[in-house]
Protein backbone atom coordinates (compact mmCIF):
# COMPACT_ATOMS: atom_id res chain seq x y z
CA UNK A 1 0.00 0.00 0.00
CA UNK A 2 3.16 2.45 0.74
CA UNK A 3 6.23 3.20 -0.56
CA UNK A 4 7.37 0.09 1.28
CA UNK A 5 4.94 -2.01 -0.83
CA UNK A 6 5.62 -0.59 -4.43
CA UNK A 7 8.55 -0.56 -4.26
CA UNK A 8 9.05 -3.82 -2.95
CA UNK A 9 6.69 -4.82 -5.96
CA UNK A 10 8.82 -3.52 -8.11
CA UNK A 11 11.89 -5.16 -7.68
CA UNK A 12 10.37 -8.55 -7.09
CA UNK A 13 6.94 -8.17 -9.45
CA UNK A 14 4.33 -11.00 -9.41
CA UNK A 15 2.98 -10.05 -13.09
CA UNK A 16 3.55 -7.35 -16.06
CA UNK A 17 0.51 -5.65 -15.12
CA UNK A 18 2.08 -5.29 -11.49
CA UNK A 19 5.79 -4.00 -12.62
CA UNK A 20 3.60 -1.85 -15.42
CA UNK A 21 1.88 0.66 -12.77
CA UNK A 22 4.07 0.38 -10.19
CA UNK A 23 7.03 1.81 -12.39
CA UNK A 24 4.62 4.41 -13.69
CA UNK A 25 4.22 5.21 -10.00
CA UNK A 26 7.75 5.52 -8.90
CA UNK A 27 8.11 7.25 -12.10
CA UNK A 28 5.76 10.39 -11.38
CA UNK A 29 7.26 10.39 -7.85
CA UNK A 30 11.01 10.84 -9.18
CA UNK A 31 9.99 13.63 -11.37
CA UNK A 32 8.79 15.52 -8.60
CA UNK A 33 11.26 17.22 -8.06
CA UNK A 34 11.76 18.22 -11.23
CA UNK A 35 8.25 19.59 -11.81
CA UNK A 36 9.55 21.30 -8.27
CA UNK A 37 12.36 23.04 -10.00
CA UNK A 38 10.70 24.45 -12.95
CA UNK A 39 7.95 26.00 -11.32
CA UNK A 40 10.16 27.82 -8.73
CA UNK A 41 13.76 27.60 -9.92
CA UNK A 42 15.23 25.84 -6.75
CA UNK A 43 15.38 22.13 -6.01
CA UNK A 44 13.78 20.50 -2.82
CA UNK A 45 16.68 21.33 0.05
CA UNK A 46 17.95 17.22 0.54
CA UNK A 47 20.92 17.40 3.25
CA UNK A 48 22.29 14.22 3.94
CA UNK A 49 24.51 15.11 7.63
CA UNK A 50 25.11 11.00 7.67
CA UNK A 51 28.28 9.38 6.86
CA UNK A 52 28.02 6.65 3.12
CA UNK A 53 28.20 3.92 5.22
CA UNK A 54 25.72 4.92 8.05
CA UNK A 55 23.52 5.18 4.80
CA UNK A 56 23.58 1.98 4.01
CA UNK A 57 23.82 0.21 7.14
CA UNK A 58 20.18 2.66 8.04
CA UNK A 59 18.49 1.59 4.47
CA UNK A 60 19.45 -1.72 4.67
CA UNK A 61 17.78 -2.10 8.29
CA UNK A 62 14.75 0.07 6.68
CA UNK A 63 14.48 -2.38 3.74
CA UNK A 64 14.58 -5.48 6.45
CA UNK A 65 12.08 -4.06 8.66
CA UNK A 66 9.68 -2.46 6.62
CA UNK A 67 9.72 -5.58 4.59
CA UNK A 68 9.04 -7.53 8.06
CA UNK A 69 6.60 -5.47 9.76
CA UNK A 70 4.55 -5.09 6.60
CA UNK A 71 4.62 -1.25 6.16
CA UNK A 72 6.77 2.06 6.89
CA UNK A 73 5.58 5.77 7.01
CA UNK A 74 3.22 5.61 4.23
CA UNK A 75 2.06 2.47 4.57
CA UNK A 76 1.38 2.05 8.11
CA UNK A 77 1.88 5.88 8.95
CA UNK A 78 -0.84 7.24 6.12
CA UNK A 79 -2.38 4.45 4.63
CA UNK A 80 -2.84 2.40 7.68
CA UNK A 81 -3.63 4.72 10.05
CA UNK A 82 -6.59 6.16 8.37
CA UNK A 83 -8.16 2.85 7.72
CA UNK A 84 -7.71 3.05 11.45
CA UNK A 85 -5.90 -0.35 11.21
CA UNK A 86 -5.03 -2.33 14.76
CA UNK A 87 -1.45 -3.44 12.89
CA UNK A 88 -1.05 0.34 12.22
CA UNK A 89 -1.78 1.38 15.63
CA UNK A 90 0.95 -0.79 16.82
CA UNK A 91 3.49 -0.35 14.20
CA UNK A 92 3.36 3.40 13.96
CA UNK A 93 4.29 4.11 17.60
CA UNK A 94 7.01 1.58 17.28
CA UNK A 95 9.01 2.69 14.74
CA UNK A 96 8.23 6.16 16.14
CA UNK A 97 9.64 5.26 19.19
CA UNK A 98 12.99 3.58 18.21
CA UNK A 99 13.92 5.98 15.89
CA UNK A 100 13.40 9.23 18.44
CA UNK A 101 15.42 6.35 20.76
CA UNK A 102 18.29 5.88 17.67
CA UNK A 103 18.65 9.81 17.02
CA UNK A 104 19.44 10.09 20.53
CA UNK A 105 21.64 7.50 20.79
CA UNK A 106 23.61 8.38 17.92
CA UNK A 107 23.32 12.17 18.83
CA UNK A 108 23.67 12.65 22.39
CA UNK A 109 24.85 9.40 23.85
CA UNK A 110 27.81 7.92 21.44
CA UNK A 111 27.93 12.43 20.37
CA UNK A 112 27.48 11.09 16.68
CA UNK B 1 -4.92 5.14 -19.09
CA UNK B 2 -3.72 3.30 -15.76
CA UNK B 3 -0.38 4.04 -15.94
CA UNK B 4 -1.32 7.51 -16.51
CA UNK B 5 -2.81 8.20 -13.25
CA UNK B 6 -0.22 6.11 -11.45
CA UNK B 7 2.59 8.90 -12.62
CA UNK B 8 -0.06 11.41 -11.88
CA UNK B 9 -0.43 9.81 -8.31
CA UNK B 10 3.12 9.25 -8.05
CA UNK B 11 3.64 12.93 -8.61
CA UNK B 12 1.20 14.35 -6.64
CA UNK B 13 2.81 12.20 -3.70
CA UNK B 14 6.49 13.50 -4.72
CA UNK B 15 5.48 17.05 -4.93
CA UNK B 16 3.56 16.97 -1.40
CA UNK B 17 7.20 14.85 -0.06
CA UNK B 18 9.47 17.28 -1.69
CA UNK B 19 7.32 20.46 -0.46
CA UNK B 20 7.08 19.71 3.44
CA UNK B 21 10.43 18.66 4.18
CA UNK B 22 9.64 15.07 4.65
CA UNK B 23 12.96 14.08 1.89
CA UNK B 24 15.42 16.31 4.12
CA UNK B 25 17.16 13.67 6.00
CA UNK B 26 18.50 16.32 8.59
CA UNK B 27 14.79 17.83 9.00
CA UNK B 28 14.01 14.81 9.38
CA UNK B 29 16.29 13.33 12.26
CA UNK B 30 15.98 16.79 14.35
CA UNK B 31 12.39 15.75 13.77
CA UNK B 32 13.22 12.80 16.16
CA UNK B 33 15.77 14.30 18.35
CA UNK B 34 13.18 15.71 21.36
CA UNK B 35 16.36 16.23 23.56
CA UNK B 36 18.24 18.26 21.38
CA UNK B 37 17.28 20.04 17.75
CA UNK B 38 13.96 19.32 18.26
CA UNK B 39 11.76 20.52 15.02
CA UNK B 40 8.10 18.86 15.36
CA UNK B 41 6.72 20.65 11.98
CA UNK B 42 6.95 16.60 10.42
CA UNK B 43 4.25 15.80 12.51
CA UNK B 44 1.58 18.18 10.62
CA UNK B 45 2.96 16.67 7.50
CA UNK B 46 2.27 13.14 8.34
CA UNK B 47 -1.08 14.36 10.54
CA UNK B 48 -2.19 16.52 7.43
CA UNK B 49 -1.76 13.06 5.08
CA UNK B 50 -3.82 11.54 7.52
CA UNK B 51 -6.53 13.31 7.55
CA UNK B 52 -6.79 13.69 3.64
CA UNK B 53 -6.57 9.87 3.37
CA UNK B 54 -8.68 9.49 6.03
CA UNK B 55 -11.52 11.64 4.40
CA UNK B 56 -10.63 10.24 0.88
CA UNK B 57 -10.60 6.78 1.60
CA UNK B 58 -14.57 7.39 2.79
CA UNK B 59 -15.20 8.96 -0.64
CA UNK B 60 -13.41 6.34 -2.58
CA UNK B 61 -14.84 3.47 -0.82
CA UNK B 62 -18.57 4.85 -1.38
CA UNK B 63 -17.86 3.20 -4.94
CA UNK B 64 -18.51 -0.76 -5.12
CA UNK B 65 -15.27 -1.09 -7.60
CA UNK B 66 -12.39 0.99 -8.55
CA UNK B 67 -11.64 2.81 -11.95
CA UNK B 68 -9.07 0.27 -12.95
CA UNK B 69 -7.93 -3.04 -11.10
CA UNK B 70 -11.30 -5.14 -10.70
CA UNK B 71 -11.49 -4.86 -6.95
CA UNK B 72 -10.41 -3.04 -3.76
CA UNK B 73 -6.93 -4.43 -2.31
CA UNK B 74 -7.27 -3.25 1.00
CA UNK B 75 -5.14 -5.48 3.84
CA UNK B 76 -7.28 -7.74 6.15
CA UNK B 77 -4.81 -9.20 8.65
CA UNK B 78 -5.32 -7.71 12.14
CA UNK B 79 -2.61 -10.27 14.02
CA UNK B 80 -0.23 -8.41 16.46
CA UNK B 81 2.71 -10.33 16.08
CA UNK B 82 6.06 -10.27 16.58
CA UNK B 83 6.75 -10.00 13.20
CA UNK B 84 4.95 -6.68 12.90
CA UNK B 85 6.62 -5.30 16.12
CA UNK B 86 9.60 -6.22 15.42
CA UNK B 87 9.98 -5.17 11.59
CA UNK B 88 8.24 -1.76 12.87
CA UNK B 89 11.01 -1.41 15.47
CA UNK B 90 14.20 -2.35 13.15
CA UNK B 91 12.93 -0.10 10.49
CA UNK B 92 12.45 3.21 13.04
CA UNK B 93 15.88 2.28 13.73
CA UNK B 94 16.96 2.32 9.93
CA UNK B 95 15.11 5.42 9.58
CA UNK B 96 16.81 7.03 12.37
CA UNK B 97 19.96 6.09 11.23
CA UNK B 98 19.93 6.90 7.38
CA UNK B 99 16.98 10.04 7.84
CA UNK B 100 15.52 8.59 5.06
CA UNK B 101 12.31 6.13 4.83
CA UNK B 102 11.18 4.94 1.35
CA UNK B 103 8.49 7.22 0.43
CA UNK B 104 10.95 10.20 0.84
CA UNK B 105 13.64 8.24 -0.37
CA UNK B 106 12.16 7.78 -4.33
CA UNK B 107 11.02 11.36 -4.71
CA UNK B 108 14.64 12.56 -3.44
CA UNK B 109 16.07 10.74 -6.01
CA UNK B 110 14.82 13.25 -8.50
CA UNK B 111 17.02 15.78 -7.05
CA UNK B 112 20.28 13.65 -8.39
CA UNK B 113 21.97 13.28 -5.00
CA UNK B 114 24.02 10.32 -4.93
CA UNK B 115 23.40 9.47 -1.26
CA UNK B 116 19.93 8.95 -2.19
CA UNK B 117 20.67 6.16 -5.11
CA UNK B 118 23.07 4.59 -2.20
CA UNK B 119 20.43 4.47 0.42
CA UNK B 120 17.55 3.08 -1.86
CA UNK B 121 19.49 0.41 -3.11
CA UNK B 122 20.32 -0.45 0.23
CA UNK B 123 16.81 -0.81 1.09
CA UNK B 124 15.86 -3.08 -2.13
CA UNK B 125 19.42 -5.37 -0.31
CA UNK B 126 17.24 -5.42 2.57
CA UNK B 127 14.26 -6.45 0.79
CA UNK B 128 16.17 -9.29 -0.54
CA UNK B 129 17.38 -9.79 2.79
CA UNK B 130 13.86 -10.18 4.05
CA UNK B 131 13.39 -12.90 1.61
CA UNK B 132 15.89 -15.27 2.26
CA UNK B 133 15.84 -15.28 6.16
CA UNK B 134 11.91 -15.24 6.51
CA UNK B 135 9.01 -16.76 4.83
CA UNK B 136 6.41 -14.26 2.65
CA UNK B 137 4.83 -11.48 4.78
CA UNK B 138 1.29 -12.20 4.75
Amino acid sequence: MGATGILSGLAFPENRDEFAWRSALVLGMILAPGLIWVVTGAMPEVNVPVSPIMIMVGGLIVGLGGSLGSGCTSGHGVCGLSRLSVRSLVAVPTFMVTGAITVFLIRHVFGG
Amino acid sequence: MKLVYALFTGLVFGVGIAASGMMDPAKVLNFFDLAGTWDPNLAFVMGGALVVTFVGYRLTWRRTLPLFGGRFQVPTNTVIDARLIGGSALFGVGWGIAGFCPGAAIPALGTGRWEVALFLLAVLGGFGLRRILFSPVA
